[in-house]
């Protein structure tokens, strides 16, 4: 799963190289349309749908928090 | 608040909209953002095409427009109007109210009530919760619903919060008594203390435009407007929505005695595709029955775009037949509203340009 959703991260930012940064957020490599495009190939790939209220900084500031948030939703 | 109607009916609905179209794509380039992100958005929020309203068009004229056609078209009988409720954010001018400028437009007669709503996305549920209340009168016995917003001017085109999603219209809604014992049930719920996650911050008494506020400012997002400029707080707004509506979907099926299977559409006010697409799933209902494509065929009308949802995915089919639809609006106030009724076997229900 972590190997998925390093690839649909760099095919949302191929600029950054997200295996070296600690905080996605906080680091300026995510803003909040990232995450709604994120939200929606997450989704896709997984066949899941991420809860609205999910939506938050704090569950995409990393691929482990990414991770937890699909493995939570599905 | 709960509320509750019976022996009202909407009789008919014709929404209004202006025959200027703008893509997505014309104005990519004022947005602070690369040509790729731009187009990720794009798929992502349903954003597409757009009517807006040539320079100095007002709300009134779209209305003035629709009203004419019923007039015309023998929809509508002035002489029949006891009441006209204008629901907007746009009025012509702080005073006169524009109920009184189109009435007075259209020669209708003195013997009728005319008022201004100031509401915006829920403007639907509410101009309807009134027209409901109205006609518990015995003088009252046919009300002329009018939401109409024309809010492109005020968004800055260098906003890419704001800027893809808006569009102008106007819908006239029908509203009379009916000897059938139809029941309609309604919430509504209000939070004032947020209000300023939704405003246009200057141009009123509080803030008197100036030169200063019309100064283009940038953002933490890259974005650029002025004081004058409509601002949305995209991510608090997005998850007031996600937050606050399913359980007042919740709570007006409860009320209605109705399950979610038993009704056959929900109708919402329709801010970007991803956020009802996301409301569908946490409500648990399927997409199809919870349309999502009025942003990305005509943008987002404000209190307008619920009676562009009934009459864009309905049309004709609620003339001859009737449905039991959840209608839900939702923004500005902050103010979130649903309704549970059953509409159909309209007298109209269509679409015309101005």
């Amino acid at each position: 799963m972590e190997d998925r959703v390093k690839s649909i991260l760099k095919e949302i930012q191929p600029e950054f190289d997200f295996a070296v940064h600690v905080n996605f957020i906080e680091e300026g490599m995510l803003d909040s349309f990232d995450m709604i495009n994120l939200v929606t190939s997450l989704d896709e790939e997984f066949e899941i749908s991420i809860d609205g209220m999910d939506i938050l900084p704090e569950n995409f500031s990393s691929v482990e928090a990414i991770v937890k948030l699909v493995q939570k939703t599905k | 608040m709960d509320l509750k109607y019976k022996n009202k009916k909407i009789s008919g609905i014709l929404t209004v909209l202006p025959s200027k179209e703008v893509s997505f794509e014309d104005g990519i380039e004022n947005y602070n953002f690369s040509l790729a992100k731009s187009m990720k958005l794009k798929l992502a929020m349903g954003y597409n095409k757009r009517r807006i309203v040539e320079d100095g068009v007002c709300s009134s004229d779209l209305a003035i427009h629709g009203l004419k056609h019923l007039i015309d078209s023998k929809h509508l009988d002035k002489n029949d109007i006891d009441a006209l409720l204008f629901v907007s954010q746009s009025p012509d001018h702080f005073m006169p109210p524009t109920s009184n400028i189109i009435q007075g437009e259209l020669e209708l007669k003195h013997e009728m009530l005319c008022l201004d709503i100031n509401q915006g996305c829920a403007g639907f549920i509410i101009g309807l919760q009134q027209a409901f209340m109205l006609l518990d009168q015995d003088a009252i016995k046919k009300v002329v619903l009018i939401n109409a917003d024309v809010l492109s001017p005020k968004v800055s085109i260098r906003d890419r919060n704001s800027n893809p999603l808006i569009g102008d219209a106007a819908s006239i809604t029908i509203v009379e008594k009916t000897p059938e014992s139809n029941e309609i049930y309604s919430s509504i719920l209000m939070n004032g203390s947020e209000a300023k996650v939704l405003q246009i911050p200057a141009g009123g008494f509080r803030m008197p435009s100036t030169q200063e506020t019309s100064t283009m400012k940038e953002d933490s997002s890259g974005n650029y407007r002025s004081l004058d400029n409509l601002v949305m707080e995209g991510d608090k707004v997005f998850n007031f929505v996600q937050a606050e509506v399913p359980p007042i979907i919740d709570r007006v099926l409860n009320i209605s005695g109705k399950s979610k299977k038993e009704i056959d559409y929900y109708l919402f006010h329709q801010p970007n595709r991803f956020m009802l697409q996301k409301l569908a799933d946490k409500i648990g209902v399927d997409r199809d029955k919870l349309p999502s494509n009025i942003v990305e065929n005509f943008g987002n009308a404000s209190g307008v775009s619920i009676p562009t949802n009934i009459c864009y995915n309905l049309g004709e089919s609620l003339v001859s037949n009737k449905y039991n639809v959840c209608l839900s609006g939702f923004g500005v106030g902050l103010t979130w509203g649903a309704m549970v009724m059953e509409l159909g076997k309209l007298d109209f229900n269509m679409i015309i340009e101005f």
